[in-house]
């Protein structure tokens, strides 16, 4: 596949928010107000593109020729709760002003399905190294304008009289069913319109 | 030993409706009972051995790198379903997909694991695990049936000797509300059933101070 075809899988056809719904507990949780919103979305994307290089380090460099394949999901929980920690600290003693805007996310994101999730999809799909690199980017990107367009329109929702029980929660995942529907429009057949695959 | 710690789960703290934990799995597997069952089993499992064996290391672990050590004793059991489903359910190994590595991060186990087993006895904690894996799954299977019966107007569940599993709902299974068995009708539906969920929760509250 080319990068093209892979980041339109990973941004549109396939978002993991509104597709293979991993990573709602955060899309729910933090998309309150834009501005929060786009400091989960930007960490999420760093953390989701620097994760996939390395596990498909770790699994071919060390997994494979070990034959320990089974192990790949206790190895790469570890690479990327170590990882997040890493970034974390890096984050805070090179750049205290990011530290201030993303440090709270940061944490959070070892639970972000979509961090396993694409490490795992990258090593079940084949792809190779700066394929892995580029999905990981994607499906981060993906998230990220999920996570914007649903806090821009929560924000709209908290000045619209909604009924008591409806109100939080239920309207949100609402919300998200209906952008789902539109979602659908992008479909597999994008990609071989458009000559990709 | 409290009975209360096993009934908690399974209604007054749901996992699914009222705590509003482990979303992923929970819309993302249930296009068919048998996979919600499937993976409630999975999920039972590893809450419950995890519970155990973090209430029974609590004193040893250091406080200061719990969190990574639960994530590893979680990863663990996870492992051992993965491969035990795989050698004897392919089939539901096959449709529960990434899904099942996904039960590490699932935030009902690492949150029983910080709330209660860390906190509590091995015997309240295992109660506790099945409790709320119990929970988890009765949740996953009404979901799963909602979307099942009306999407495909179909009801799978494990194929017994000449029944092959596959119960079919008349009417449904010739003209299928299609949309509930693709993503937004699982987003639509667990939005109406936490807004049902709170609208029974705000009635009970009335009625309480009612009989005040």
């Amino acid at each position: 596949m080319t990068y093209i075809a892979i980041f339109l899988t990973y941004v549109f056809i396939n978002n993991f928010i509104l597709v293979q719904f991993m990573g709602i507990c955060p899309f729910i949780g933090v998309s309150k107000n834009s501005e929060s919103a786009i400091g989960m979305g930007l960490a999420v994307t760093f953390v989701t593109g620097v994760t996939s290089a390395i596990c498909w380090l770790v699994y071919y460099g060390i997994l494979q020729p070990l034959h320990l394949e089974y192990l790949e999901t206790v190895t790469f929980i570890l690479v990327i709760a170590s990882l997040v920690q890493l970034v974390e600290m890096v984050i805070r003693k090179i750049s205290p002003s990011l530290y201030k805007a993303l440090g709270i996310f940061l944490p959070l994101i070892t639970t972000n399905c979509i961090v396993l999730g694409i490490a795992l999809i990258n090593i079940t799909n084949n792809y190779n190294l700066l394929e892995s690199f580029a999905a990981g980017v994607a499906s981060g990107l993906g998230f990220t304008l999920a996570i914007i367009l649903m806090s821009n329109i929560r924000e709209k929702l908290d000045l619209t009289p909604v009924r008591k029980s409806f109100r939080g929660v239920p309207i949100a995942f609402i919300t998200a069913g209906l952008m789902a529907l539109a979602f659908m429009a992008f479909d597999k057949s994008l990609l071989s319109n458009l000559h990709l695959v | 030993m409290k009975v209360k710690e096993l009934t908690k789960g399974i209604l007054r703290e749901n996992p699914v409706f009222i705590i509003m934990l482990g979303m992923c799995p929970t819309l993302g597997v249930t296009t068919q009972v048998i996979n919600a069952l499937g993976m409630g089993a999975g999920v039972i499992f590893v809450l419950t051995c995890s519970n155990i064996l973090i209430a029974a290391l609590k004193n040893i672990i250091p406080d200061s790198v719990r969190i990574p050590c639960y994530i590893v004793i979680i990863a663990s059991f996870v492992t051992i379903v993965e491969m035990f489903l795989h050698a004897f359910a392919p089939s539901i190994y096959a449709a529960l997909g990434v899904y099942l590595p996904l039960i590490v991060v699932n935030c009902i186990i690492l949150g029983r694991a910080e709330a209660f087993a860390s906190k509590n006895s091995v015997a309240d904690s295992l109660l506790d695990g099945i409790g709320m894996g119990l929970g988890f799954t009765l949740a996953l299977t009404l979901i799963a049936l909602i979307r099942e019966v009306l999407g495909k107007g179909t009801i799978t569940v494990f194929a017994i000797g000449g029944f092959n599993g596959v119960i079919s709902v008349p009417l449904l299974k010739d003209w299928p509300v299609r949309v509930m068995a693709l993503a937004p009708g699982a987003l639509l539906l667990m939005g109406y059933l936490k807004a049902f969920f709170n609208r029974l929760s705000e009635k009970k509250a009335q009625n309480q101070e009612a009989a005040k």
